[in-house]
């Protein structure tokens, strides 16, 4: 059973930026430092490290520069985004069937001054290995942007369920009020209005600016060991009551265009099996992280993990359910609209400080949060609480 | 403008870019079962069979979503353009641009397959893609 056998001890990240001044590695390291310092641990209890297999920054070369003296475990996460919780569930399980210790999972990124994901990827589409061969079928055709993948999947939802542009607006309008008084967050202190997202300009028609997350330079990590050893430790522990991985039928990277039906069904993966691990249920989920790199996916995630049914969410967050005080608050930190796009680790972070009741925009009474990592790829997903497994 | 991103293409799917060439839009078949499928693969999922080949579509088909791209810039193309997921009526799907005005396009909108070569003197060789016009 991996449930409730690893916590998350440790947080730790970097400044959020739009130009760090400072390479990739170095931003890393400085977050393991912070998440290590956090816990009071030091990097010669580290045994293990994991990351996304798109990260610039090797294993070895984070634990050269923070004289990690021996690994016994180190892993990568394929898929973008969808790593983030994933690089969890590595290390949870690498710590419950005793192959390391303490395991820390690290993201470092330069994507606003160094090599933007929003921007058409030539060197995406043109890989010799199956991902370019998936790409030539959208690329050629001038589909060659992650908002343009989504916009095409929210056209359809629009047409299958009625929503609309401005229920995709009250997302960013929910995350942009949270980011507004969270000090680290980009966004801090500029919240928007419905109307100012209807007027922001048109990127990939249905979707607006504001419909995108930020293009953001930072790193986050998670240090990850036992829950009892957690329990010693200088925090109160987020404990993994469940880690999940999900890919569905006939799945692709944010193309997964050749089902009869839209949707993200590869989140419903991940929130099946989210629910078997944890035995819990939505209704016992106080807040929730929920990816936000373009605005259509956080509704088809209230609709996949079973927080309403299918073409329900527009109805679910209408009276202001995903904002602070409603039903079910959502990236109380901001989000990657808000807050900053750190491909969903600085996500898992903001649920970590609800667990511990540290979050600037608290929610009452949490006993568990969900967190999700990247959506039209394949993802995964997190169930951390207070107390562990039931 | 610099050029049109070219596919990447390897012997999974190469009878689909020969057919651009010679003005066909192919369907991976399944020489076992029949199953029609796109994009292709060597495999089929439906029967297992390893065995397959191509038939030439009649070219017509619907709009299931499209988008209107506006930004960032895109390699080859003169924004906005419209790209289309487009169901075709022997029943797989296929992206493609479709050559319109935004505000003429709407789900279930009929098209038909045309061809464009756009190798032009960029260097790159020989490359025909489908293009879509509205019906």
């Amino acid at each position: 059973m991996l449930s409730g056998a690893a916590a998350i001890a440790g947080i730790g990240a970097t400044e959020f930026s739009k130009e760090s001044g400072r390479s990739e590695l170095q931003l890393s390291v400085e977050a393991v430092q912070a998440a290590l310092a956090d816990c009071g641990l030091s990097p010669s209890d580290v045994d293990g490290l994991t990351t996304f297999t798109m990260d610039t920054s090797s294993e070895i070369a984070v634990a050269r520069e923070l004289g990690i003296p021996e690994l016994r475990f180190f892993s990568r996460i394929n898929f973008g985004g969808g790593a983030a919780c994933a690089t969890v569930q590595q290390a949870a399980m690498a710590v419950a069937t005793g192959v390391a210790d303490v395991v820390v999972a690290y993201r470092g990124f330069n994507e606003r001054s160094g090599a933007r994901f929003g921007q058409v990827s030539v060197a995406a589409a043109t890989q010799v290995n199956t991902n370019g061969l998936d790409n030539a079928w959208t690329y050629p055709f001038g589909l060659g942007t992650p908002a343009a993948t989504v916009a095409m999947q929210a056209r359809r939802y629009m047409h299958e369920y009625g929503a609309t542009s401005e229920d995709f607006g009250r997302v960013a309008v929910a995350d942009r009020r949270h980011a507004a008084s969270n000090p680290a967050a980009f966004f801090y202190g500029r919240p928007i209005t419905l109307a100012e997202h209807q007027a922001s300009r048109m990127i990939t028609d249905p979707l607006h600016l504001l419909d995108c997350c930020q293009e953001s330079d930072g790193a986050v990590a998670l240090v990850i060991t036992s829950a009892e050893r957690a329990r010693d430790l200088a925090q109160p522990p987020a404990v993994i009551a469940a880690a999940a991985q999900g890919s569905g039928r006939d799945q692709y990277v944010m193309t997964s265009y050749y089902r009869d039906d839209v949707g993200i069904p590869e989140m419903g993966v991940v929130g099946r099996e989210l629910w078997r691990q944890s035995r819990l249920s939505p209704a016992e989920i106080q807040t929730a992280v929920l990816y936000d790199h373009f605005t259509p996916y956080v509704l088809m995630q209230l609709e996949e993990l079973g927080f309403c049914g299918r073409g329900e969410a527009p109805g679910f967050i209408a009276d202001g359910a995903i904002e602070l005080g409603g039903r079910l608050p959502i990236n109380t930190h901001g989000g990657q609209l808000g807050e900053a796009y750190i491909h969903g680790m600085n996500g898992i972070a903001e649920a970590v400080r609800q667990v511990r009741g540290s979050s600037v925009n608290q929610v009452d009474a949490v006993e568990n949060v969900l967190v999700t990592a990247g959506t039209g790829v394949p993802t995964s997903g997190l169930v951390l609480s207070r107390n562990g497994a039931r | 403008m610099s050029s049109v991103i070219r596919p990447m293409v390897n012997r999974d799917s190469a009878y689909f870019w020969e057919g651009t060439a010679r003005g066909q839009l192919r369907i991976q078949s399944c020489n076992a079962c029949g199953a029609l499928r796109h994009p292709p693969g060597p495999a089929c999922p439906d029967c297992g069979a390893l065995d397959r080949g191509h038939v030439v579509a009649s070219g017509l088909g619907h709009v299931f979503s499209y988008v209107v791209h506006h930004h960032p810039p895109v390699p080859g193309k003169e924004l906005p353009i419209v790209i289309a997921l487009i169901d075709l009526d022997e029943g797989v799907r296929m992206v493609g641009e479709v050559a319109c005005e935004p505000e003429e396009i709407a789900i279930g909108e009929r098209l038909q397959v045309d061809f464009d070569r756009v190798d032009a003197a960029d260097g790159h060789g020989e490359l025909t893609l489908p293009i879509w016009r509205l019906r």
